[in-house]
């Protein structure tokens, strides 16, 4: 538990000391913002809530959460700490936690930058906050999805562009496969079983059901389990490096 | 302390390290010595959990590094190649961090802390990035990482690699406190290094062992060995030569004219007595016959000569091995 919480410490002031977190977010609220009211037409639309804001978290999420998890391993690699951190008595999964805790925590600092959305349309108008908490907590569990998937495909390489293009790619399929871009190569030949089943591996899908108010156990479960299984694979991707 | 057994490690179809066994104790200070590609570095990342061996077992203070690999690493204070850090981070930041990861806490940490940055003499620079820093400051900061909690086994690949001459002699200094205490790991290409620091030097080459013993004994193995070197003043070689063949006991002479000065190598008949003997005996000729002596001292033999003469076997085959270390 110590070393996780040294992993996770150093990590998070990782980003603070450099730029690298003041750009982020201030390129994260930017676009969030340019998004939903330019975009996504937030005043025409006449409605005080934030199902634009929401709606467009997947699309932002697939092109900067690779960008915060891209350099997880790869960085360690090409540097060489990689060799520190693992001669150190720090287990596996303490590392491979503590690095995705503390990129969790920082995609919900900046995540929660966004509050004065919040504010302009409590002050617009009388929304349902409850909704708006919901898609809070469904945008950070999307988030961790998202980061989960960059952390064990930034793994498998030193290159940080590698690992930033990679993940962008995996995160699209997760993100669209509830879409007809995906579904329509299956339908017609793949019964119908195996089609629901790659449909509900959508982060679409959950993320809606979510930003709807309704924080359902399968949603969240669903995302704890992809959360925890990209970041096994992702131990295992370190464990099997070490072999050489 | 150190326990290696067949220690063995192959990438794919090439064997970096092949079945290397050997043992440290307290108080020793081993020099791992090898060309490039040898396996000093892979078998350090073993030792230190950070490649898993594909044959063969590591211990360190009782503790298999594969099966019990934290408790092993408790015990090793390790200087990976090149001195790796978080460079974003500031020195103190960083020995922070590395003592939070190493249990020690609050007083403990601050005065481990104090005593590493005092033995690194890392004062002036601690709130710097370690990212600013000179490639010796580097260094030392890495050091000081290695020597934070006190480890029983210190492994350092390279320690004095980028040093200037006073850093490098601190460093030497440094280990050479810390000897008696504690079993100690170097890789060096700095052949006088090993003389100067180590208690028992290790050759391997392409990954095997091929020479273990005191520098003393490495060094008697040299064909220099017990040989006496004078250094004379002028050219006048071809009567000199004459006269230093006529000692009882000289095998053979080489004479290397170097400028104004021309040394001479006698090679005595055998080589694994004494060469007080000898020395005296061309120290008397050279009185008698007046010549202007520059210099004259026996041999204890050559390092590096015998460095070359065991590790040959790499020129030939540089090709095959060249590179294969960083994987």
């Amino acid at each position: 538990m110590n070393e996780l919480l040294a992993v996770f410490r150093r990590e998070l002031g990782g980003y603070f000391a450099t730029p690298l977190a003041f750009i982020f977010i201030v390129i994260f609220l930017f676009t969030m913002g340019a998004f939903t009211f330019y975009l996504g037409g937030y005043y025409e639309s006449d409605q005080a809530d934030l199902t634009i804001f929401f709606n467009f978290h997947p699309w932002l999420y697939l092109f900067l959460i690779p960008a915060i998890s891209m350099r997880l391993w790869a960085e360690e690699r090409r540097t060489g700490s990689i060799e520190l951190l693992l001669s150190l008595p720090v287990p596996l999964w303490a590392a491979v936690l503590g690095k995705f805790l503390a990129a969790w925590v920082f995609s919900g600092i900046a995540l929660s930058l966004t509050f004065p959305m919040w504010l302009t349309v409590n002050y617009l108008g009388d929304p349902d906050n409850g909704v708006i908490l919901a898609g809070y907590i469904g945008s950070f569990f999307m988030a961790g999805g998202y980061l989960a998937i960059g952390s064990c495909l930034s793994a498998i390489t030193r290159n940080q562009v590698i690992a930033f293009v990679v993940s962008v790619s995996v995160c699209f399929l997760f993100t669209v496969s509830g879409l007809p871009i995906v579904t329509d190569f299956f339908a017609g030949w793949a019964p119908q079983q195996v089609l629901s089943t790659i449909a509900s591996f959508s982060f679409l899908t959950h993320f809606n059901a979510i930003t709807r108010g309704v924080i359902d156990l399968r949603d969240v479960i669903y995302f704890a389990s992809l959360i925890a299984a990209w970041l096994i694979a992702c131990g295992i991707v370190v464990d099997m490096k070490k072999a050489g | 302390m150190i326990v290696i057994e067949d220690l063995t490690k192959k990438f794919g179809p090439f064997t970096a390290v092949d079945r290397i066994g050997f043992s440290v104790s307290r108080g020793e200070v081993l020099g791992f010595l090898g060309p490039n590609g040898a396996g000093k570095s892979t078998t350090m990342k073993m030792i230190t959990g950070f490649l898993a061996p594909s044959a063969g077992s590591a211990r360190v203070c009782g503790h298999d590094i594969v099966t019990s690999t934290l408790a092993a690493q408790r015990e090793i204070g390790y200087l990976p190649e090149g001195a790796p850090a978080y460079g974003d981070m500031t020195a103190r930041g960083f020995l922070a961090f590395i003592a939070r990861v190493r249990r020690l806490g609050g007083v403990e940490a601050a005065k481990a802390i104090d005593r590493a940055v005092e033995a690194t003499e890392l004062g002036g620079v601690l709130e710097q990035p370690i990212d600013t820093l000179s490639k010796g400051f580097r260094r030392r900061v890495g050091l000081a990482q290695a020597i934070l909690h006190n480890p029983p086994v210190l492994i350092m690949d390279e320690p004095t690699d980028g040093l200037d001459p006073n850093q490098k002699f601190e460093v030497r200094k440094l280990i050479g406190r810390m000897a008696a205490e504690k079993a100690i790991v170097i890789s060096t290409h700095i052949l006088e290094e090993v003389d100067a620091i180590c208690t028992r030097a290790l050759i391997i080459d392409r990954g095997r062992v091929v020479a273990d013993g005191t520098p003393g004994a490495l060094m008697a193995r040299s064909r220099y060995h017990n040989a006496v070197s004078l250094t004379l003043g002028g050219q006048t070689t071809v009567a000199v030569a004459e006269r230093l063949r006529h000692i009882p006991g000289i095998a053979s002479i080489e004479v290397t004219p170097r400028g104004e000065e021309t040394t001479f190598t006698l090679f005595p008949e055998h080589a694994r007595e004494s060469d007080t003997l000898l020395v005296d005996a061309v120290a008397r000729i050279a009185r008698e016959e007046n010549w202007p002596v520059r210099a004259l001292y026996g041999e204890p033999g050559r390092l590096d000569e015998v460095f070359r003469n065991l590790t040959r076997s790499d020129t030939a085959s540089s090709s095959a091995v060249n590179g294969k270390d960083a994987a």
